[in-house]
C-alpha cells in the first residue's frame, strides 16, 4: 500500500437545507462541511477542533457513513469509500468506528453490558456464544471495568457516567478497528473521571495502534490526545498542523483568538483579551469571501475582494487559509 | 464583617432509599467585594449549596444545622431561620443567583426587558414605570447588550445574550451578593471568556460580593480572590487562589490540579484519580476521599478528619496534608 493515508478526506462537503422562511422561494443552504480536506495516517491522532456548530461532528459522522457528504471523497486505504463492494463496505463498518459523546444516550437502555459490547460481534456473526462472552470480558477489561463477570448482566441506567463511556468505548473497540472517531468522548465526564478516560483512549491507540479523529472544542484536550490539531471555523478548515506547532506558532487568527480564551489553571498568568469581532453566525448561503471575515481582527481589502483562502503550507505539513498570514496579499 | 458567613451548614434530601447528605458540614465566608470560587464536580453539593443559602430547595430538602449569617449592611440575619415570607426580602435585593443553564432560565414567551422590570417591580414597587425602564436599559448597557434588544423574546437571542440577559437580571436590585452557578459552561470558549471578563469586570465596579461556583479549576483561577474545593458534601480545603495553587495540601485538590491538561506551558502526563465520587446515600465512614485516595491509612477510613487551619487562612480536612505532587512527568517530543 506504500504510503497512502489509512484515511484520506478530500473536498468534503456537507450541506443541509435550512429551515426556509415561509413562502419564501430562496432555498437556504447550511453549508455545514465546506471543501475539508485531511488525511490522517496509521497510528496517528487528528484532533478536529472548533466551536459548536463549526462542522466538526459532521465531518466525523460522514466519514462513519452516518451522513452521506454532499460531495467530496472519502479514501479509505487509498480506495474510495463511494465506490466500495458490499463485502468492502462490511469490513469498512468494522474497521472504522465511533464513540458519540453523550453516554447517557449512545447505550440502549433495554441492553445489558454484554449485549451492548457483543451486539458487533452477532451483527457481524463473529464467534460462538462462548467466544463473545469471553471477547466481551477482555474488552470490559481493557477499559478498566473489572471485576468484568459483576457488570455483564448490569444495564446501563446501573452505571455511572464514566463507566458508561468506559463502555460505549468497548463496544467500539469489540471488532479491533483501525479507525475510531471519537466525537468529545469526555466533555460529558467529571474532571477526576475525564482524566482516566482520556489516559485510557491513550492507551488503547498505543496497544491496538489505532487512528483517531479525536472531535473536541477544548484546544486542551486536542493538545494532550493528539498528534495534529485541525481547527475548523463555519464549516472550514482554517489552520492544520503538528498540535505544538497549533499552540505555539499559530498563524490564523481565528486559532489565535481560540487560544487565549482557554482559560489557564494558574492565578498567576494574566491572559491577554482575545482578538474576536462579533459572535458566531451560521453558514447558511454564506458569500464566496473568508468566512471568517466579518470577525476578523486582521483583514483588509484584498480579504474582501477575494474568495476564502486556499490553504498554504507556511512550515512542513502547518497549513494555514488566511491571506494576511500567509503574505499573499 | 462578612456579607455571609454560613457556618457548619448540614442540609440532606429525604429520599425512598434514605437521607442524601448533599451539604454535610460546610463553614465558609464571603467577604465585601470578594469573590470565593467554590470547585467541585456533578453531584459534590456545591448547587446544593447555592439554594440552600437562597433557600431555593426541594419539598424533601431538610436543614439538619448550621446557620447562614447575611449581612444586608445594616444587620445580619441567620437566613435558615426565616420563614419564606421573610426570606423574599433577601432574594434578589440581597442575594441574587445566576443560574446554571440561562437557555432556560428566561421565559419564552415573555420579552427580556419585561422580565427584568419585573423581578424589580416586586422589589421596588414604589418605582415608576419610565425610571424602571431607564434601569433595564442602564443594565444592559453594562453587561454588554444592544438596550434596543429590550423588546425582543429569549428566542431572538443567542446563548450569549442569554446569558448576559440573566446577569442583567441578576443585578437589577444591586444585590450585596450574587451567586454565579457554573454561569459559563453551555458556551464556545469564545463567548464563555467573554462572559466572564464582563462578569468580573463588574463585579469589581460595583465592588460586590460573589459565589462563583463552577467544575473548572482554570475558570476559578481566573475570577477568584478565594477557593473552596468541594468533595461529596464536604468542603476539603479552602484557602486565598494563590495559596490553593501554589500550595494545595489536600490530596483531592492536588489530584484535580493534576487532572487538567493545559494550553500554556510544557505538556505534562496528567494524572488520574482513581475510582468514583462516593454515593451520598451511603457516604463512607470516616473521610469520604479515603477509598480514592494514595496516602490514606485506617485513621482515614474510621475517623472524619476535622477541617482545620494549617496557617492563617488556609483549612484543610486531611489527616495527611500532603506537598504539592510537582513531580508530574513532562511529555518530550521525542517520546511521542
Amino acid at each position: 500500500m506504500g504510503n497512502k493515508p489509512l484515511m484520506a478526506v478530500r473536498s468534503l462537503r456537507k450541506h443541509f437545507d435550512a429551515e426556509s422562511k415561509l413562502f419564501s422561494k430562496a432555498k437556504l443552504l447550511v453549508h455545514a462541511v465546506d471543501e475539508v480536506s485531511f488525511d490522517v495516517e496509521e497510528g496517528d491522532s487528528l484532533g478536529l477542533v472548533g466551536e459548536s456548530g463549526c462542522g466538526k461532528t459532521t465531518t466525523g459522522r460522514v466519514i462513519v457513513q452516518l451522513e452521506k457528504p454532499t460531495s467530496g471523497d472519502i479514501l479509505f486505504r487509498g480506495k474510495n469509500i463511494a465506490e466500495f463492494s458490499k463485502s468492502e463496505q462490511t469490513n469498512y463498518h468494522r474497521e472504522v468506528q465511533m464513540v458519540f459523546q453523550d453516554p447517557y444516550e449512545s447505550l440502549n437502555p433495554r441492553m445489558t453490558v454484554f449485549e451492548i459490547i457483543t451486539e458487533p460481534l452477532n451483527i457481524n456473526g463473529i464467534g460462538t456464544r462462548r467466544q463473545r462472552v469471553e471477547r466481551a470480558r477482555v474488552f470490559l477489561h481493557q477499559v478498566g471495568i473489572s471485576p468484568a463477570e459483576t457488570f455483564l448482566s448490569r444495564y446501563p441506567h446501573e452505571l455511572s457516567g464514566g463507566q458508561r463511556q468506559r463502555i460505549a468505548i468497548a463496544r467500539a473497540l469489540v471488532l479491533e478497528p483501525v479507525f475510531l472517531v471519537a466525537d468529545e468522548p469526555t466533555s460529558m465526564l467529571d474532571v477526576s473521571v475525564r482524566t482516566g478516560v482520556m489516559e485510557l483512549m491513550l492507551k488503547l491507540q498505543e496497544e491496538y495502534k489505532m487512528s483517531y479523529l479525536y472531535i473536541t472544542h477544548d484546544l486542551a484536550v486536542a493538545r494532550y490526545m493528539c498528534h495534529r490539531i485541525a481547527v475548523m471555523y463555519l464549516g472550514k478548515i482554517v489552520e492544520a498542523g503538528e498540535t505544538e506547532d497549533i499552540l505555539l506558532d499559530a498563524q490564523h487568527p481565528y486559532t489565535r483568538a481560540l487560544l487565549s480564551a482557554v482559560s489557564v489553571p494558574d492565578p498567576r498568568i494574566r491572559r491577554s483579551q482575545p482578538r474576536i469581532k462579533g459572535g458566531i453566525s451560521k453558514p447558511i448561503n454564506p458569500p464566496p469571501e473568508c468566512r471568517f471575515l466579518e470577525r476578523c481582527p486582521v483583514a483588509t481589502d484584498y480579504c474582501r475582494q477575494n474568495p476564502h483562502p486556499p490553504p498554504v503550507e507556511i512550515n512542513e505539513g502547518h497549513l494555514v487559509s488566511c491571506y494576511e498570514a500567509t503574505g499573499g496579499v | 464583617m462578612p456579607v455571609l458567613s454560613v457556618k457548619n451548614l448540614v442540609m440532606h434530601y429525604r429520599t425512598k432509599e434514605g437521607y442524601v447528605r448533599a451539604v454535610d458540614g460546610v463553614s465558609f465566608d464571603v467577604g465585601t467585594g470578594e469573590v470565593l470560587g467554590i470547585v467541585g464536580e456533578s453531584g459534590c453539593g456545591k448547587t446544593s449549596i447555592s439554594m440552600a443559602i437562597l433557600r431555593l430547595l426541594p419539598e424533601n430538602a431538610e436543614f439538619r444545622g448550621g446557620q447562614v449569617f447575611f449581612n444586608d449592611g445594616n444587620e445580619t440575619v441567620d437566613l435558615v431561620g426565616l420563614a419564606d415570607s421573610a426570606m423574599q426580602k433577601y432574594r434578589w435585593k440581597g442575594i441574587s443567583m445566576i443560574f446554571q443553564s440561562a437557555m432556560n432560565s428566561l421565559n419564552p414567551v415573555y420579552r427580556i426587558g419585561d422580565q427584568i422590570l419585573e423581578a424589580m417591580k416586586r422589589h421596588y414597587p414604589e418605582i415608576s414605570r419610565e425610571a424602571a425602564r431607564k434601569r433595564v436599559e442602564e443594565l444592559f448597557r453594562l453587561v454588554g447588550l444592544d438596550p434596543k434588544r429590550v423588546k425582543q423574546y429569549p428566542h431572538q437571542y443567542s446563548g450569549g445574550m442569554k446569558q448576559r440577559a440573566v446577569i442583567a437580571m441578576a443585578l437589577a436590585c444591586d444585590p450585596r451578593l450574587v451567586i454565579a452557578d457554573e454561569p459559563t459552561t453551555a458556551l464556545d470558549v469564545i463567548v464563555q471568556d467573554r462572559i466572564m471578563r464582563e462578569l468580573k469586570r463588574i463585579q469589581r465596579d460595583l465592588d460586590m460580593s460573589m459565589i462563583y461556583i463552577s467544575h473548572d479549576i482554570a475558570v476559578i483561577a481566573e475570577v477568584s480572590d478565594s477557593v473552596a474545593i468541594m468533595y461529596a458534601g464536604k468542603l476539603v480545603e479552602l484557602a486565598d487562589t494563590a495559596t490553593i495553587f501554589d500550595r494545595p495540601k489536600h490530596p483531592y485538590t492536588n489530584g484535580l490540579m493534576n487532572a487538567f491538561p493545559s494550553v500554556v506551558g510544557k505538556k505534562r502526563r496528567l494524572c488520574t484519580i482513581p475510582g468514583e465520587p462516593p454515593d451520598l446515600l451511603n457516604p463512607p465512614s470516616g473521610c469520604r476521599f479515603a477509598t480514592r485516595c494514595s496516602y490514606a491509612d485506617d485513621q482515614c477510613k474510621k475517623a472524619d478528619p476535622e477541617f482545620r487551619a494549617l496557617e492563617e487562612g488556609h483549612y484543610v480536612a486531611c489527616f495527611y496534608p500532603v506537598e504539592r505532587e510537582k513531580s508530574l512527568e513532562e511529555i518530550t517530543e521525542s517520546g511521542e
